[in-house]
């Protein structure tokens, strides 16, 4: 009993379809908890007000954004050691759950930026950086889709996604060189985790464990239809073969 | 690696190479910037530095395409793969011919272009320097873009949102660099990162256009 088992489109679908009706309620059952919990239940921040609570949406968002890149770039690397094609198809359906969670930090944080910071964007090293992600996404689900054959395509996005990833690590430290170089020392960015208190910490937590069970069991499930559509493509051309 | 690098350039400068294209872009984007932002003079030499990286960079874009569709379409490319010369080394060679038809003569045109934009005198000479440092980068990084599209009917708009966002860092310190120069600060620590980038990409980066390459062409 190894893990590489589940390399196996067969054993994964089975093994996924057992699991995920588990994950799917205890993904919504932390999610509801822990967005009431924290939009109704806790105090309003003494300088915020209310609109604190963006940060219960915002923080969980930005937190699977990242992971899922990184996600994605140890499916990546499956791929190109040890070939296996769910691996692949995992990270194929990982990037637009990614591409979304990014585009939600983005959305909330600019809102919660006009309230706190009075302006909905700024070029503030954090934010550019989640910027250049968003780009890295769209390339990445771009070429997936530009490409026909799907074994050259799982190459070529694979190989994409390792440089790509030592590129948006670079990016991530320019920008922070960058910024400083402009303005000096002007960081709007809060730095989040000193100034949570713990009224806040404990529903954040429940929420960022939700939204990481939401994006296990979107990516599961997506990876299950990746396989299938595959199956399909497969069937019709042994079809196409026989007539 | 010397015949391959000169059968390069000569397909570059004669008839229906292209040459002179890019030169002609950059030019073209660099006058339309006083027509966007108005002609004051403190403005322009504010934003010449950035203008001018940015211009370079697109201008170096545009040209990547070329760089192995012309090779991919008659077959040459399959022949390279197949000679004793390991396929790194012809992608290496093809970015080294890209950076000297295309991104050399952007640099030397920048000065000039400079003039147009007002960019003060001490900003001439850190913006040839950061430019030389920073264009080999753009070509490496270039060639492993059109490696990866090189299969693709219409690859080009893919090609550019593939590339641009990993020339963020070289345009970042590149721009910060002739910036600084222009300003009279102290340029020492962006043209260092500049040149480890290109020195990191170009060791690193042409493995993988290699290997997209073979993908590619299997």
């Amino acid at each position: 009993m190894s893990i590489w088992e589940y390399a196996n489109p067969k054993k994964f679908l089975t093994t996924s379809e057992r699991v995920l009706p588990v994950l799917w309620v205890l993904a919504g059952v932390l999610c509801a908890v822990g967005l009431i919990w924290g939009f109704f239940f806790t105090p309003d921040d003494y300088r915020q007000g209310a609109s604190v609570k963006i940060m219960f949406v915002h923080v969980p968002a930005a937190f699977i954004a990242i992971n899922a890149w990184f996600m994605m770039l140890v499916a990546s690397l499956i791929w190109v050691i040890r070939r296996h094609h769910v691996s692949a198809l995992a990270a194929k359906a990982a990037a637009p759950v990614g591409v979304v969670m990014t585009l939600i930090a983005l959305i909330t944080g600019a809102l919660w930026g006009h309230q706190i910071w009075g302006t909905w964007w700024v070029w503030d090293p954090r934010l550019t950086s989640f910027l250049v992600l968003f780009l890295f996404y769209l390339g990445y689900i771009a070429l997936w889709s530009a490409i026909e054959d799907p074994d050259t395509a799982a190459d070529l996005t694979s190989i994409l996604c390792l440089v790509g990833s030592v590129f948006a690590v670079l990016s991530r430290y320019a920008v922070l060189f960058w910024n400083q170089g402009l303005h000096q020392g002007a960081s709007l960015s809060l730095d989040k985790e000193e100034n949570v208190a713990d009224a806040f910490s404990n529903p954040l937590y429940v929420c960022m464990a939700g939204f990481g069970f939401l994006f296990l069991v979107l990516v599961l499930y997506r990876t299950g239809t990746e396989i299938r559509a595959r199956r399909i493509r497969a069937l019709m051309m042994r079809e196409r073969m026989d007539a | 690696m010397k015949a391959l690098l000169l059968r390069d350039l000569k397909l570059a400068l004669r008839a229906g190479g292209g040459f002179g294209l890019g030169l002609a872009f950059f030019l073209i984007v660099t006058v339309l910037v006083p027509f966007s932002v108005g002609p004051q003079s403190e403005l322009l030499a504010r934003i010449a530095p950035g203008v001018l990286w940015l211009g370079a960079l697109l201008a170096c874009l545009l040209s990547l395409d070329r760089l192995l569709a012309l090779d991919w379409e008659d077959g040459t490319l399959d022949l390279m793969a197949t000679s004793p010369l390991p396929l790194e080394a012809v992608v290496t060679i093809k970015a080294l011919a890209h950076w000297i038809t295309t991104s050399l003569p952007l640099v030397l045109a920048a000065p000039v272009l400079g003039i147009l934009l007002n960019l003060p005198t001490a900003g001439f000479q850190w913006l040839v320097v950061s430019l030389l440092l920073g264009t080999p980068a753009l070509s490496v990084i270039g060639t492993f873009g059109a490696a990866l599209t090189v299969g693709l009917k219409r690859g080009g708009l893919l090609l550019s949102l593939l590339v641009l966002p990993l020339y963020v860092p070289t345009l970042i310190f590149g721009a910060e660099a002739a910036r600084r120069g222009a300003d009279g600060m102290s340029v020492e620590t962006p043209l260092l990162m500049l040149a480890g980038i290109s020195a990191a990409t170009l060791a690193l980066l042409p493995f993988a256009s290699a290997a997209v390459l073979r993908v590619n062409l299997r």
